[in-house]
């Protein structure tokens, strides 16, 4: 029964949201849209829940086991906490304030103001790793050691040609013929790799909606 | 000399006035088309509405000069109306003779998805067969996938080390496709870590994804016969944030120096950001994604990729489940028929001038 019946859930939305694909009738749709939207936001919401429930347990763990740099736990747990406490009572931003004060003379820090000097500024700084992390990797794919590796140099050697003003002093067709390489092989390509892709996704839909793969069910019969 | 002037300024009425259901909608919406009045003073057309057993007309638009159709998307279902189209100028108006009556109606058929449900009948008929064949034959052949083949000796490193093997599904939610496939695998790599005892660490960016991670490490534990291994701090959720997801998941591989990573499911930017901290952390990486942008991130820093289809075949691979292989075997025959048809309507096109793309 434990598993028969989310088999069953899955069975039947699952077909019901392949038919609301073909059926553009409004009973069909209205009902596929709740499903999508509403049924899924309470879930979410729920599952929030679960997700903080999560944090606070890992970390409270690792303080009590004093694993490997525990007082970190204690800042995430904290910071939770806070930025939970304003989130909920301190209101959004200065225009709509919450019961608590968030302001100390022209400072605030209501949510929207931790988010933007924060959570943004931080995002920014591990995003822009990603340039260094980039000149690593290009190092270790453009390294010739075979045959397409070779290919990879070459073409990324053309097309970066392409891209400047120099490509075209060398020869007044190299920017074009950059071009055709991201229009043509690399494009092709891409559309091979996305056959692929659908058609797995389709078989791991089916699969699924029939009931013949569980894995996410954690396997069994 | 005034009857020479009415004559002059007169304006034709647009005629061929026509009203129709639009076709493959929710119901609610009416095609009005007409023939415009070749008069250049016109500077417009009023659309008129009439509810059938109602005297009154309604103005429900007034369009362009160029306009010769309007779609009423106010009509209640099943409800008969007629329309009168008004051709304007800057001092006359010229109605057209009432239309029909019609109503609108919602269909039960989308006519322009046709392609696409035969397509959908037609693969699932090919999957269909190729299930059914593998439970009679167990044998079926699979092309070798080495990123998957590479699973075990990935494990087995890791559990010589006694180290962690670090799981990453990916940062979408249980709606993408490819974070099903990631945990269809997570199954079957949790099933082998409860089997070496190697600690597993699964991180995850979604509570919905953590809570179904957490019920699959679970039952692979219980089916590997080691309930008593599993814990609740195997799969936690970190949060939502891109970024922030990625720099705890960087933390977790430098603090615990797992000897496997495993990212797998849908990424972004982070991508590299993932793979490459691993790579410096000297671990066996397995990555594996339908995101076509992020695949070149992870063939450069990680040891093995799963190229999209790759990673939705995997969970079968990896289980050897005759009924999963079949659906691979069905994968296969579906991409080789799908070539197939490119080819022949690609040649159609470019020898006999078809208007295949009409077809579809």
């Amino acid at each position: 029964m434990k598993r028969r019946i989310p088999l069953m859930i899955v069975l039947i939305t699952g077909i019901f949201g392949a038919v609301a694909f073909f059926v553009p009738h409004p009973a069909i749709r209205s009902a596929d849209e709740l499903m999508r939207n509403d049924v899924q936001r309470i879930i979410t919401a729920f599952s929030l829940v679960l997700g903080v429930g999560s944090i606070v347990q890992h970390h409270l763990l690792k303080i009590k086991r004093h694993a490997q740099f525990w007082p970190y736990s204690y800042i995430t747990i904290i910071a939770l906490l806070i930025t939970a406490i304003i989130g909920v009572f301190g209101g959004i931003d200065v225009t709509k304030p919450g019961i608590l004060p968030t302001r100390i003379a022209s400072f605030s820090f209501h949510i929207q103001t931790i988010y933007s000097n924060m959570m943004v500024p931080l995002a920014a700084t591990m995003f822009s790793l990603l340039a260094f992390f980039m000149s690593s990797a290009a190092y270790r794919a453009f390294r010739a050691r075979n045959l397409e590796a070779t290919l990879l140099l070459l073409s990324a050697f053309i097309l970066m040609l392409g891209a400047v003003p120099l490509g075209r002093a060398i020869h007044k067709q190299l920017p074009a013929f950059a071009e055709w390489i991201l229009a043509v092989p690399n494009t092709a390509s891409k559309r091979g790799i996305l056959f692929g892709v659908e058609l797995g996704i389709f078989a791991t839909s089916l699969k699924i909606i029939l009931g013949i793969e569980r894995g996410w069910l954690g396997g069994g019969k | 000399m005034i009857l020479l002037l009415i004559i002059l300024f007169t304006v034709t009425p647009p005629t061929a006035v026509q009203v129709k259901d639009l076709p493959n909608d929710d119901g609610g919406k009416i095609l009005i088309t007409w023939q415009r009045a070749p008069e250049p003073e016109i500077i417009g057309y009023r659309v008129l509405r009439q509810e059938q057993n109602s005297e009154e007309w309604e103005t429900l638009a007034f369009v362009g000069r160029l306009a010769n159709r309007y779609i009423d998307d106010e009509a209640k279902n099943y409800l008969p109306y007629r329309y009168q189209i008004i051709a304007c100028t800057d001092t006359t108006a010229v109605p057209s003779e009432p239309s029909g009556f019609v109503s609108a109606v919602p269909h039960w058929f989308d006519t322009s998805t046709l392609p696409a449900f035969i397509g959908t009948i037609i693969l699932s008929l090919i999957f269909i067969y190729f299930i059914n064949r593998a439970q009679r034959d167990k044998n079926l052949f699979i092309r070798r996938i080495a990123g998957l083949d590479a699973v075990e000796e990935a494990l087995g490193r890791a559990t010589e080390m006694g180290r962690a093997t670090l799981y990453v599904p990916g940062l979408s939610s249980m709606a993408d496709v490819a974070t099903i496939a990631s945990l269809n695998i997570l199954g079957e790599v949790a099933k082998k870590t409860a089997k070496f005892g190697t600690p597993l660490i699964v991180p995850t960016s979604d509570p919905i994804v953590y809570t179904v991670a957490r019920e699959v490490v679970k039952e692979s534990y219980t089916a590997a016969g080691r309930p008593d291994a599993f814990h609740q701090d195997i799969v936690f959720f970190v949060t939502d944030q891109q970024f922030a997801f990625a720099a705890a998941v960087d933390g977790i591989m430098t603090r615990e120096k797992p000897a496997t990573n495993f990212l797998i499911g849908m990424f972004w930017a982070e991508s590299l950001i993932l793979a490459e901290t691993g790579a410096a952390t000297g671990a066996i990486q397995i990555a594996g994604t339908d995101a076509i942008a992020q695949l070149p991130f992870f063939i450069t820093a990680c040891d093995y990729t799963l190229i999209g289809e790759e990673l939705y075949a995997a969970s079968a691979y990896i289980s050897r489940e005759p009924l999963l292989l079949g659906a691979i075997k069905g994968q296969d025959y579906s991409k080789a028929l799908i070539t197939f048809l490119i080819i022949i309507f690609t040649v159609m096109a470019l020898v006999f001038n078809l208007p295949v793309k009409n077809w579809f």
